[in-house]
């Protein structure tokens, strides 16, 4: 019963946590984004820690939750764990994969997953890089946002073609914009790791890797209801250490490590006679050994850097874009990367975010877009500003409003539409008309303050002429800009964002009404 | 699916307007020639009256909308939903016009209404924003996105001097009534947005006007497409900071409505009505060189209503 009831809450959370990333309706609204990934334990650590406020205690909740009941989070609020659950259920029900799948009891890594541990723990003021890479709810929101989303666009599009077939427009097509190879090949790579991991050896992720496991297991260890064996019922059948998803059961010794104990209620269900109690009762913890697996660490460390070369040369690939008709010639190379408003600038944004990419799954203009190196290694995957992909519409302030970790904090929408995030830059070398001598201006057309204008150049035609104090670097310039490759009109990112003057009101001086009309 | 040629149906719409009006025997308006073989005016022009009201009186001067929209025809709407603004900016077509306009075309028989718009800013706010994804949904018709590629399909415009190709939307290709319904304002590239330049949200890529002489694209494109009638919604017009809009202020209140099936002809009256010179309006100077309409509105035969 137990297990079941900790089956349904995990589907729970496990469907509303994806769903964020995938909401293309946009039913959810952002409190009830927030409410859903309040328990997540690293964001909300981070959040803590960025904005000191009692709504982000949702770590504390989990730290008091684990303390009197185990690790529950790790079966229920955690995203990846549910990942695996899922895939190793499944991979039961094949044969072929069954025979990888033989739980044992395994002494702990604990050199390993205290170390890493340490580590994460240790760079969180220098920065969020290794919580970034190591963080169950962010990778899982990766692999959501980065595999599984532009497969379920795709699926939509092709439902919403297949009813306008049959004369019914009411669903309208999304369309996939700009997929980051670099960041869907490194989700791929951890979501191929993963299951692999749970197909032969369980949660094992959860017990060597992941950093808030180990943080856990720490409290867990120490837990005050727990798994024990109930010697005079115990048949020794070991069915519980067969079932155990963290090989933490030693049915030879009847012992159970707690601090790996995800507390998945397998034993409890697998066993015939009431051998195993989860309950308040203390056996003392026989002492278990250390195993050395530097081996295995060299390996996952070798496929990381290869992984990381992969994303180097692909976001190479991505800067060049085909050129056609007349080819501007003079490059742009950006100083800074735009980081999105509310995030105060790159050193703030850089040290909180840890790429979970729902902001990007939720950017409504869809500028957010994975980085790979724009803002250096430490930045891997953190989101930009990318103006080539759209730009930031004029009022909306809906990535500060869902940002789990405070990386981007809400802002209200007045407040908004002055923020700096950038300022524009001209390049009239690659300007149509300078080049062609014709009109366009569909720069200072998509200005939403007007901060780009077109001035009389030579003959009627008229050329654009910037006012950075009310720019607010919002990229509607660069991205309506025609030319190929280079624009001729871009936003240099502000570092720290700055406050933009609001543009000028000046009243419309009314014609004089005399009813005829003029022609 | 087919393509049609807009040529054929404006020149079929016209022949079956005239053929109602053998049958019909409207009355004959004093002062003005009676031409049997199109609509009764070239061009209506309405002032001082709200949005409804002002169509009703246009559209009953052009003989009702029953001459431009007939039984079971599938109509398509296309307001201007370009920017992400609330009404009162004027930078989109007054919603109330765009409602009234769908429950006249259904009242007249048609079997289904379509409203899309190619829009610059987000489309799913530029559509809630603007008040016309609501109040053209209340008046019956289909709001339909014009967000992804797949939705256009490619014309030749035969008479494009710089435009050769473009890629329309199949509401637009498939539909038998096509109603232009653009608003007056300032334009920062154009000089001014009307009915020529509300053209461009049915097309997927509006770039390609932009890199490759805008006016002179714009004048190509219509020379292709004529829709079966244009009503300028002249209400609230946006005097400057054009097409977007600063603020309110850049906002006058006109009170004017134009109607017409000549594109160049609607636009030099808006023109007019915003206090400027047709003539210095380059891409409508080059559609009337190049016989796509009338720029010189002395030669036309307009009704012009005062309320």
């Amino acid at each position: 019963m137990l297990k079941k009831l900790r089956v349904v809450i995990s589907l729970l959370f496990f469907i509303l946590t994806g769903f964020i990333f995938i909401d293309l309706g946009n039913w959810l609204s952002s409190t009830l984004v927030n409410k859903i990934v309040f328990l997540q334990f690293f964001p909300s650590l981070l959040k803590f820690l960025n904005i000191l406020s009692f709504f982000t205690c949702g770590f504390i909740i989990i730290i008091l939750i684990t303390i009197v009941f185990g690790r529950v989070y790790c079966s229920t609020v955690c995203p990846l764990g549910t990942l695996q659950d899922i895939i190793s259920y499944l991979s039961g029900k094949f044969r072929r994969f069954r025979i990888y799948r033989i739980n044992s009891f395994s002494l702990p890594s604990n050199r390993l997953r205290y170390t890493i541990l340490v580590i994460t723990f240790f760079t969180i003021p220098a920065g969020s890089l290794v919580i970034s890479l190591l963080d169950p709810y962010s990778n899982f929101g990766r692999i959501v946002a980065n595999l599984f989303r532009p497969v379920y666009i795709s699926g939509n599009d092709l439902l919403a073609v297949i009813l306008e077939r049959l004369g019914w427009y009411g669903l309208s097509r999304i369309g996939l914009k700009h997929i980051d190879p670099g960041s869907l090949l490194f989700a791929f790579f951890v979501f191929v790791v993963i299951a692999a991991l749970s197909v032969s050896k369980g949660r094992l992720f959860c017990n060597t890797i992941c950093p808030a496991g180990s943080f856990l297991g720490l409290l867990s260890r120490f837990s005050l209801f727990r798994f024990v064996f109930d010697e005079d019922s115990c048949t020794r059948c070991f069915r519980c250490e067969g079932s155990c998803k963290s090989r933490c059961i030693d049915s030879d010794e009847l012992t159970i490590d707690m601090s790996r104990c995800v507390s998945c209620f397998n034993c409890i269900e697998s066993c015939p006679s009431g051998g195993m109690i989860y309950g308040i009762k203390h056996k003392p913890s026989k002492k278990v050994h250390n195993v050395d697996l530097s081996r295995r660490e060299n390996i996952k460390t070798g496929i990381g850097v290869l992984s990381l070369i992969s994303g180097l040369s692909l976001s190479a690939a991505r800067d060049s874009i085909s050129g056609s008709g007349i080819n501007t010639t003079v490059p742009v190379r950006k100083k800074y990367p735009v980081t999105p408003p509310g995030s105060f600038g790159i050193e703030y944004f850089g040290k909180s975010c840890t790429a979970c990419h729902l902001c990007i799954s939720r950017c409504p203009t869809r500028v957010l877009q994975p980085s790979v190196l724009e803002y250096g290694i430490e930045g891997i995957f953190q989101p930009f500003m990318d103006y080539s992909a759209s730009y930031c519409n004029f009022e909306c302030t809906v990535c500060g409003n869902v940002c789990p970790t405070g990386a981007i904090l809400p802002v209200p929408a007045d407040e908004k539409k002055q923020l700096q995030l950038g300022k524009s830059v001209f390049v009239k070398e690659n300007c149509i008309v300078e080049i062609k001598k014709t009109e366009c201006g569909a720069c200072s057309e998509h200005c939403p303050t007007k901060a780009v204008q077109m001035a009389p150049y030579t003959g009627k035609i008229k050329i654009p002429v910037i006012n950075n104090i009310i720019c607010i670097g919002c990229g509607a310039c660069e991205y309506a800009c025609p030319v190929k490759p280079y624009k001729a009109i871009y936003v240099d990112g502000n570092p720290v964002h700055l406050v933009a003057e609001k543009p000028e009101v000046k009243k419309t001086e009314k014609k004089k009404e005399n009813g005829d009309f003029p022609f | 699916m087919e393509r049609r040629e807009f040529f054929r149906k404006s020149i079929g719409a016209g022949l079956a307007g005239g053929l109602a009006f053998f049958i019909g025997r409207p009355e004959k308006i004093i002062g003005t020639p009676y031409n049997p073989d199109g609509p009764l005016y070239d061009l209506v022009a309405v002032k001082g009256g709200e949005p409804e009201l002002m169509y009703e009186q246009a559209i009953k001067s052009l003989g009702g909308i029953g001459k431009f929209v007939k039984k079971n025809q599938t109509v398509v709407v296309k307001p201007n939903i370009g920017w992400d603004v609330t009404p009162e900016k004027a930078a989109n077509t007054n919603p109330k016009l765009v409602a009234h306009i769908i429950k006249s075309c259904l009242e007249a028989g048609a079997k289904k209404v379509y409203v899309f718009d190619n829009t610059c800013d987000q489309w799913k706010k530029c559509y809630q924003n603007s008040g016309i994804e609501k109040a053209a949904k209340n008046a019956g018709a289909e709001v339909v996105s014009g967000n992804a590629e797949g939705y256009y399909h490619e014309v030749k415009i035969p008479k494009g001097k710089k435009m050769k190709k473009a890629k329309v939307h199949e509401l637009v290709l498939n539909s038998d009534v096509f109603i232009n319904v653009p608003i007056i304002k300032h334009h920062s590239s154009s000089d001014l947005s009307l009915s020529m330049k509300n053209l461009m949200g049915i097309v997927w890529d509006r770039g390609f006007w932009h890199r490759n002489d805008l006016h002179q694209c714009i004048a190509d494109f219509s020379s292709y497409c004529k829709p079966t009638l244009n009503i300028i919604d002249g209400y609230r017009i946006m005097m400057k900071n054009g097409p977007r809009g600063v603020s309110v202020e850049d906002v006058n209140l006109v009170k004017s409505l134009i109607i017409s099936t000549d594109m160049v002809a609607a636009d030099a009256a808006a023109t007019k009505i915003f206090g400027s010179d047709p003539e210095k309006i380059d891409y409508l100077r080059i559609a009337n060189e190049m016989n796509i309409g009338e720029i010189n509105l002395g030669k036309l035969n307009i009704n012009r209503i005062k309320l």
